[in-house]
């Protein structure tokens, strides 16, 4: 049986999102008026913590049940 | 404006370096799991449907589907669109329910060795050699079109580029075979559609909005001498090949790209097929290609959309937001980079970045593995066999694999640079699946569903097919092009409003000659299988799967007529 790749995604899309998080919240500013004035690092960096930490959270459920 | 220059800083190298060691690590770790040929070439046949599913949507989001798409989204319109809702959702939806229980069922561990299996030796021998040969086309097509991206964006030498990719793609094939594969792609999947979705966010919301835009498409048709709503009406105006910029008319659409090529590349593709093949389970594999239409059917606001919003900024600009290529029309293929430079900030634009680069090597880690598995089971394994040698042990197949890694990874570099002197992608795969595939999708559905179909019928049907295709390309040609690779090199009798118009019928022909020489020919010779060997292989012999066992959003039949009402409503509303 192969490894329940729920992990990896979750690893991977919680380490992004908590990168962008924390960038967005010490980055310059002024870099976001290119993307219309959203702190978008910010914003979608809290998206993909989000539906990274669900995976994981699945990925956990996942082998706990099997 | 001039090329758009990227510039990656730290942060956005993190990403992609980050990303990369995930995708390695993946292979690192399945390794171990690799014991066997089967388990290098087949995954064990474990993988849950999820995972065939996205796998089996993300093996087809290599050159063509992204950096394509945008740019045909910015040259054509909406009408693009018809690649999904008419071209690949039908064909997913026939693949799944008709035709998945019989590759799945006959335990065939390739598309070719289905031909095999229900027609002959020969049939399988040509198609797993032109397939061979289109998987190394295919997946050097994608590194080049990679490589010369970052040459052109971050000045990144071309040469070193080849090398990365061509490394990273063979480092976790080697390692972890297809299973790697399968799940490199489902973990790029995710990062194009998180990639993207605040791309095209942002540049909607910019452009102000859906009603806005479809103002701003106005003036893009106009000036082009087309009526006003062409760039916003996907079957408006396809009464006649010249009310449109694809120079397509409705019945060359729907029977060339929707019936022939659609259904040729999705139902009878080796590369897509596998992923569905290596399901844990038959209900699983009929299941994986409707998981994939969901997502699929949405793909047009991912990668259609964002072509639309920079043709139409590009207008209203003035003929200042995309750069301009030698003859003055819009380097249409730098939509997606030009909008990743626009819109996304430093950090952002790290993982905008490594999705596009992720969707280039996916598509060549698919090609590779579909290959090294028609080379190892359908040619080598057949000739070694039919020269009379003793069966070797299993660990000898497993070398072999790769081995044909390795060397389907430098063949693949070969065709990279040889692709460098074609401008248009996506044309030029057309024209190789029109080659290859058109006649294919007669042979299968002849096959499928009319036991009478006889081995020598699919061989002379199959090659009789493809040499039409060849034949009408050497005959037909589209308006102002010249003849020689685009067509016409026989002697330009036929005239289309495009290219693309041209490709569409040449499907049409080459799958017309194969299905009439295919059925002529049948009924001329002796059927080379009995009743009893075509069990499970042709569908009025084999048992129905018994889908009614399970819940009902688990039926292959009640998730293909959701898809396909669900696609019916978006062909509508965006009529």
């Amino acid at each position: 049986m192969n490894f329940d790749l729920r992990l990896p995604i979750g690893l991977m899309f919680s380490l992004f999102g908590a990168i962008l998080v924390i960038y967005g919240f010490f980055s310059d500013k002024a870099q976001y008026a290119r993307s219309l004035g959203y702190n978008i690092n910010l914003d979608w960096g809290i998206f993909l913590l989000g539906f990274g930490v669900l995976m994981l959270f699945l990925a956990f459920k996942g082998r706990k049940e099997s | 404006m001039q090329h758009p220059t990227l510039s990656l800083g730290t942060i956005d190298y993190a990403i992609l370096i980050i990303y990369f060691l995930f995708v390695l690590g993946i292979g690192w770790v399945l390794k171990r799991k690799v014991k066997g040929s089967s388990d290098f070439f087949m995954s064990g046949r474990s993988i849950p449907a999820w995972v065939t599913g996205l796998a089996f949507l993300s093996a087809n989001l290599g050159a063509q589907e992204v950096i394509g798409m945008a740019a045909s989204g910015a040259k054509y319109g909406i009408m693009t669109s018809h690649f999904y809702w008419v071209g690949a959702i039908p064909a997913m939806v026939f693949l799944a329910i008709f035709m998945m229980p019989f590759y799945y069922g006959s335990r065939a561990r390739s598309v070719p060795e289905y031909l095999k299996l229900r027609f002959d030796e020969k049939t399988r021998g040509f198609n797993a050699i032109s397939f061979a040969v289109m998987t190394v086309f295919s997946s050097g097509i994608s590194l080049h079109a990679l490589a010369r991206l970052l040459e052109l964006l971050l000045g990144w030498d071309y040469n070193f580029c080849i090398f990365v990719s061509a490394t990273i793609v063979l480092v976790y094939i080697f390692l972890g075979g297809l299973t790697s594969a399968i799940y490199n792609e489902v973990l790029q999947f995710f990062m194009i559609v998180l990639g993207f979705t605040p791309l095209v966010y942002l540049a909607l919301k910019d452009v102000g909005g859906w009603e806005v835009l479809k103002q701003k498409l106005i003036p893009v048709a106009t000036s082009q001498g087309f009526a006003p709503g062409t760039w916003s009406n996907s079957w408006v105006h396809v009464g006649s090949a010249s009310s449109n910029p694809m120079g397509v008319e409705w019945f060359g659409m729907v029977m060339g790209l929707g019936f022939v090529l659609s259904f040729g590349y999705w139902c009878t593709d080796f590369l897509v097929v596998q992923r569905a093949m290596v399901a844990n389970s038959m209900s699983a594999a009929r299941r994986t290609p409707l998981i994939a239409a969901f997502p699929k059917m949405l793909f047009p606001a991912l990668v259609i959309l964002p072509g639309m919003i920079a043709i139409a900024m590009h207008q209203s600009s003035g003929g200042h937001f995309l750069p301009l290529s030698a003859d003055g029309s819009p380097d249409y293929n730098m939509t997606i980079p030009v909008l990743l430079a626009r819109y996304f900030p430093a950090g952002l634009l790290g993982l905008g970045f490594t999705a596009l680069m992720a969707s280039f090597m996916s598509g060549m880690a698919g090609n590779v593995t579909a290959f090294n598995t028609v080379w190892t089971y359908d040619i080598y394994q057949t000739l070694r066999r039919s020269a009379g040698k003793a069966e070797p042990s299993d660990g000898h197949y497993l070398a072999m694999g790769r081995f044909a890694t390795v060397a389907g990874i430098i063949l693949s570099i070969g065709a990279a640079y040889l692709a460098r002197q074609f401008n248009n992608i996506m044309d030029m795969l057309q024209l190789v699946f029109g080659f290859v595939n058109a006649p294919l999708f007669a042979t299968f559905l002849l096959g499928m569903f009319w036991k009478r179909t006889t081995g020598n019928g699919a061989f002379w049907g199959l090659l009789g097919g493809t040499l039409g295709a060849a034949l009408f390309h050497g005959l037909a040609l589209s308006a102002g092009a010249h003849p020689g690779i685009k067509g016409g090199w026989i002697a330009p009798e036929f005239i289309f409003h495009s290219e693309m118009a041209q490709n569409f019928w040449m499907a049409i022909v080459a799958w017309t000659s194969c299905f009439t020489l295919t059925f002529v020919i049948s009924l001329l010779t002796k059927r080379n299988k009995t009743d009893q060997e075509l069990v499970g292989l042709v569908y009025s012999l084999t048992e129905r799967p018994k889908a009614d066992v399970e819940v009902w959003y688990k039926r292959p039949v009640v998730l293909g007529v959701i898809v396909l009402g669900v696609t019916l409503i978006l062909n509508i509303l965006f009529w």
